[in-house]
């Protein structure tokens, strides 16, 4: 397994635990987040939905300022592995997960976590754009304003940072106080990434986030992903394995609550190690 | 098209002669026209006697066989009951309003036709309505000015200008009362105080006595100062009483002469005069008097308004009471309880606190809100007025919590279901950019819930504006001295018992002294509170549909 190359000694410590308030954006230097690079871990970690075993002992590790992409049939359990990183599984009635999720070198179910705080750092993205019923504006500001974030100019700012970061600035800056609802769907979910973005995280988590979107819009989102990844660790969870195989870095194929294989995305796309897999790829199941 | 008609008539014949489905459409689509015209003969039985009450019907002059002459408005006209089963079933009779009631006693007269010789409806023939005995009909035949001079009363202007003063008076009389009470308030509220001092426990005591002592002498003073202005005052006052009693319109009603002195007179109508277009301003001025005018003679005459005052008022109370307790119970239901066999018991005793018959809600009104919080509450704030209850009796307050009570479960059950149809992708949306439940509740979950809890508050004024029962123990009343908002502080008196429209609808029809002459006003009264509850839900409606507006137009 080959998920520890950018062996990089220059990490700084920014657990989730420490320095509650700061949001410094980080820079395209490409540091690492943790002494490993890892960004992203999780040690044997189970889930039971009630008595449903949905993950049964995931080891897994994801490096910073990478696309990892989650592939696998449905049912499989790669979202609700996705789900664990910002514990949104906490919603759900009768979760019990077991095992250590670690973000940023910090296990993320110890009882003293800030819930909110790790929110922020680690955004996400559905399946279906959810932008709340306001304006453009009012949506992307939604997230600094709930953490404390004041002041009209900072929040234009920060409004602008992230729309141009999610490639929308240019299609939306006139009409900035419409409704969010007016956009097409495309649009629609590059505003949830600008609306995750405008919260300065280290970590975007995507759930299948171009299933419902036409090819044109889909390229339009792999692009913007591939130059986000300078600055932002990548999860993506897809469907769509061309999707995978054209922007992730890494790539991890997920069945029956397990995973099966882990590799660099060229030699798990070539060259995969176990025949399951490549009976995946190459479309035989799923 | 030969073909097509044949193959459709083979269908047809194909199947038991009727088509299936048939007679299932049938009986749906004349159920739901039978609900339809029986809403429409609501309205419109509702709408067409009230409107007897605006419009001015012509005043006739019928003359009886035996040589008497009686003057009205005729109201009905029936087949004669017949007490054998002769041929006298085609004779008919009319009810005429005849008015005067202080020469016959009694406002109606039913005529036998057979004794009509004639009747017609001359141009001279008035309406006067009157402050006391009601309407009178007749004849203006002669009128005496404040001097005692006779007015010709055959040139039109004269009697006009008589009129006109005796509009001007009333006017007068109202400012100079108003004046007169502006100026003894400060006496007033002196005796009030030493009233409700010598009524209270501590009159007995050394310390209430002195107060007493101290009031009186401030009585005293007080009075002495305002004397020789209230003095002024009320000579002016009797002067101007004494003009409006003895200048009088004789008026030949037909059966006798009477004398009306202007003090009575509020309006002389020459109904057979007017054109059609005259009537329409005349129906008019008429609804807009009577939704703004205070009742008079036992509220069988004048307007309803603080019978309006006080339902909207009442409503307004209920809304600002139910809206926070309903919206609350109902998140904490929905967002909050974890769900299970205590949550469902929750859910079905609400469900089931909106079949409770409502005057049983009278009853706990009276019971724990008057009786026990009001009690409570008199003892603590207002012990120096017991025994005179405060806010241990009916009132504004006690009423409105009432109602609030007995709508909160339609408030609840509507709201939960608004809060249930918030997508799910909304409140998780809001949760992963770092929002806390309360913030995803303020900011996400109760706005897209507006729609849901406005919905409920509809609901709620619906059945409150319509309610009486209850409030017939809390506190609403015949006739109420004043209104629970004033200009006196604290302006807004929720202790104040308060007339409202039900109320006043049962009362007219039912305890009247003169039911007969205040069926139309009973009709009328009844128009009115269904255009209320019909204008508050609208208002609701608009507003709810500009909010759901806000949240449409979601693609995807």
């Amino acid at each position: 397994m080959d998920m520890t190359r950018n062996n990089a000694s220059k990490g700084k410590e920014r657990g989730i635990f420490q320095n509650p308030f700061d949001a410094a954006p980080t820079g395209p230097d490409e540091t690492p987040l943790t002494a490993d690079g890892t960004a992203l871990e999780s040690r044997g970690l189970h889930l039971y939905y009630g008595e449903t075993h949905a993950l049964k002992g995931i080891d897994l590790g994801m490096p910073a300022r990478r696309i990892t992409a989650l592939i696998g049939p449905s049912g499989c359990g790669k979202s609700t592995y996705l789900r664990c990183f910002n514990r949104m599984n906490d919603m759900i009635e009768g979760v019990r997960v077991e095992g250590k999720v670690i973000v940023e070198g910090a296990d993320v179910y110890r009882p003293d976590v800030d819930l909110e705080l790790l929110r922020k750092r680690v955004g996400m993205v559905f399946q279906k754009s959810n932008p709340f019923p306001m304006s453009i504006r009012e949506n992307i500001s939604f997230g600094p304003r709930m953490t404390g974030v004041r002041g009209r100019g900072k929040i234009d700012e920060i409004v602008e940072r992230s729309l141009r970061q999610a490639d929308l600035w240019e299609e939306v800056r006139d009409r900035l106080d419409h409704s969010a609802l007016d956009l097409s769907g495309g649009q629609q979910q590059r505003l949830c990434i600008a609306r995750a973005l405008a919260n300065e995280p280290d970590i975007l988590l995507l759930d299948e986030p171009a299933s419902a979107l036409d090819p044109i819009s889909t390229a339009k989102i792999e692009e913007t992903l591939l130059q986000l990844k300078k600055l932002y660790t990548i999860i993506i969870v897809t469907h769509n394995l061309q999707q995978a195989a054209r922007i992730a870095d890494l790539t991890a194929f997920f069945m029956l609550g397990e995973v099966v294989e882990v590799d660099d995305t060229t030699t798990m796309f070539t060259n995969p190690s176990e025949a399951i897999t490549e009976e995946y790829i190459t479309g035989r199941f799923g | 098209m030969p073909d097509s008609e044949s193959r459709a008539c083979s269908f047809a014949d194909a199947g038991s002669g009727l088509p299936s489905g048939l007679p299932g459409l049938w009986i749906t689509a004349l159920a739901t026209l039978a609900v339809l015209l029986m809403l429409a003969a609501l309205l419109w039985i509702v709408a067409v006697n009230a409107f007897g009450w605006f419009w001015p019907a012509r005043v006739s002059e019928i003359a009886l066989d035996d040589g008497t002459i009686r003057i009205g408005i005729v109201v009905a006209r029936e087949a004669l009951p017949t007490i054998d089963d002769g041929d006298a079933s085609e004779a008919h009779r009319i009810q005429l309003k005849v008015g005067s009631r202080e020469l016959t006693r009694a406002d109606f007269v039913w005529l036998d036709e057979s004794e009509i010789v004639g009747g017609t409806t001359p141009e001279d023939l008035v309406r006067v309505v009157r402050s006391e005995y009601g309407d009178a009909f007749g004849r203006i035949v002669g009128a005496i000015d404040a001097a005692g001079a006779s007015v010709d009363v055959s040139s039109g202007r004269a009697l006009e200008g008589l009129l006109e003063t005796g509009k001007r008076w009333h006017s007068e009389r109202r400012g100079l009362e108003g004046e007169r009470d502006r100026v003894r308030r400060p006496l007033t509220r002196l005796e009030e105080r030493l009233d409700l001092l010598e009524r209270s426990a501590r009159a007995q005591t050394p310390q209430g006595k002195h107060e007493m002592a101290a009031l009186e002498t401030a009585v005293a003073d007080e009075g002495a100062r305002l004397a020789s202005r209230l003095d002024g005052l009320q000579t002016d006052l009797d002067d101007l009483e004494e003009r409006l009693r003895s200048s009088r319109l004789m008026l030949a009603t037909g059966q006798a002469e009477l004398e009306v002195p202007l003090g009575h007179v509020i309006e002389v109508v020459w109904a057979n005069r007017l054109g059609f277009l005259g009537r329409c301003a005349h129906a008019l001025r008429g609804g807009v008097l009577f939704l703004f005018t205070d009742p008079r003679e036992a509220n069988t005459e004048g307007g309803i308004f603080p019978a309006l005052f006080g339902t909207v008022l009442l409503v307004l109370l209920m809304s600002v009471a139910v809206v926070p307790l309903g919206v609350v119970t109902a998140v904490y239901m929905t967002e909050y309880a974890r769900p299970g066999m205590l949550l469902r018991l929750a859910g079905q005793a609400v469900n089931n606190l909106a079949g409770v018959p409502s005057i049983v809600f009278g009853m706990f009104g009276l019971a724990f809100f008057i009786y026990e919080v009001g009690g409570a509450v008199d003892h603590t704030f207002f012990s120096d007025k017991l025994p005179t209850p405060t806010f241990g009796t009916g009132g504004m307050l006690w009423a409105s919590l009432t109602l609030a009570l007995l709508t909160v479960p339609v408030v609840v059950v509507a709201t939960r279901e608004g809060l249930l149809a918030v997508p799910r992708n909304w409140r998780e949306g809001s949760l992963a950019l770092g929002a806390t439940r309360w913030q995803t509740l303020r900011r996400i979950i109760l706005p897209a819930a507006m729609p849901g809890i406005l919905t409920g508050l509809i609901l709620a004024v619906s059945r409150a504006a319509g309610e009486v029962a209850p409030l017939m123990l809390t506190g609403a009343v015949k006739l109420a001295p004043t209104l629970p908002v004033d200009g006196m502080p604290p302006f807004l008196h929720l202790q104040r018992k308060f007339m409202h429209l039900g109320f006043h609808i049962y009362d007219v029809s039912m305890q009247s002294p003169n039911v007969e002459a205040a069926k139309p006003m009973a009709f009328a009264t009844t128009l009115v509170l269904l255009l209320l509850v019909i204008l508050l839900n609208l208002t609701a409606i608009v507003v709810r549909r500009r909010l759901r507006r806000a949240y449409q137009g979601q693609v995807v």
